[in-house]
């Protein structure tokens, strides 16, 4: 059973990765899509962020004073400056690290 | 003009550094379906048959807490809609292939590997092998997707909780869309996904994840308007 349903999340899943790229052509979008297309990095990641920072594992807001928050700004500053995928991710770790641990 | 080798190379160059998030989340996965007592087997298979992260987690979860397995079908679909918008986006790059070979690459399409090629496709719009690039970096986020989650499945949790790497994960994409902060209309959209994102949380089978990206499009939508 708990097969089946993951064949058919597999399906699903593969579905929505191929269909705007198997079925959709060029002419279908118009200039106004894909000018508003150009947004989606900006528009979806944001929604995989805030969560990640915001919400802890039992569903409720975090404190103000929560080291991911600070390890976030940390990661924007670094990586914004930088403009180095690498030197983002550790600056935030480890800034993060450093509250939580001392 | 470069050739598919390079373009190739370039992909997986483009998206190795995601794999200091890429590589303890999916031990994670592997390790949390061990955990819920899941067999391994069916935890693994999911990294080839569903092969999305979070999603993966959200399912095992959702049926080792007693939910129904269409319940947990239809969140894993929800969870993955946003690569419909992925999809529309390279769309364009990829319009030249084959059918069959829109189909195979289909597979390959994950957020950091989206958001590499798509950087990279931006670029190098003349370049003829484009998809090369999409092949380097999905096929190279597959294969440590594959390695990761099995070696969580087999060695257990051996990356400490206490070290609390699930917030690599945020990291990872915070590095693909500091750039855009740049620009006060990216800066907007991000806020009015990012807050809606907070706002629908708990809306069901975590449908907030398309939800939010819909609305921030929409604004996306309007400040263009604003702009003429």
């Amino acid at each position: 059973m708990t097969w089946l349903s993951i064949i058919i999340a597999g399906i699903l899943t593969y579905f929505t990765r191929m269909t705007m790229i198997a079925l959709v052509s060029r002419d279908m979008l118009g200039d106004r899509i894909k000018a508003v297309l150009a947004y989606v990095p900006s528009a979806v990641f944001p929604a995989i962020i805030f969560p990640a920072i915001f919400i802890n594992d039992y569903g409720t807001f975090i404190e103000m004073n929560d080291p991911k928050i600070f390890g976030a700004i940390v990661a924007i500053v670094v990586g914004y400056f930088s403009k180095n995928v690498i030197a983002t991710i550790l600056s935030g770790l480890i800034s993060y690290w450093i509250i939580l641990f001392f | 003009m470069l050739s598919k080798k390079q373009l190739f190379t370039r992909g997986m160059l483009d998206v190795a550094p995601h794999m200091l998030s890429v590589i303890p989340f999916g031990i994670i996965c592997g390790a949390i379906g061990i955990e819920l007592g899941f067999n391994p087997y069916l935890v693994y298979g999911m990294s080839i048959i569903i092969f999305g992260g979070a999603s993966q987690i959200v399912f095992l979860q959702l049926i080792s807490g007693g939910a129904s397995s269409l319940i947990a079908a239809t969140s894993v679909g929800v969870i993955n809609s946003r690569h419909l918008l992925y999809g529309a986006v390279l769309s364009e790059y990829l319009e030249k292939l084959s059918f069959i070979k829109k189909l195979l690459i289909s597979y390959l399409v994950v957020d950091q590997g989206f958001a590499e090629s798509n950087k990279f496709f931006k670029k190098n719009k003349s370049e003829q092998y484009l998809h090369y690039h999409l092949i380097g970096t999905g096929s190279t986020l597959w294969v440590c997707w594959q390695i990761s989650t099995l070696a969580g499945i087999i060695l257990g949790s051996f990356v400490p909780e206490e070290l609390g790497l699930k917030f690599a994960i945020p990291l990872t994409f915070i590095a693909i869309i500091v750039q855009d902060l740049k620009k006060i209309d990216h800066v907007i959209v991000m806020l009015v996904c990012g807050i809606s994102s907070l706002l629908f949380f708990d809306a069901p089978f975590k449908s907030y994840i398309i939800i939010s990206p819909i609305v921030a499009l929409f604004a996306a939508a309007l400040l263009l308007r604003f702009k003429k």
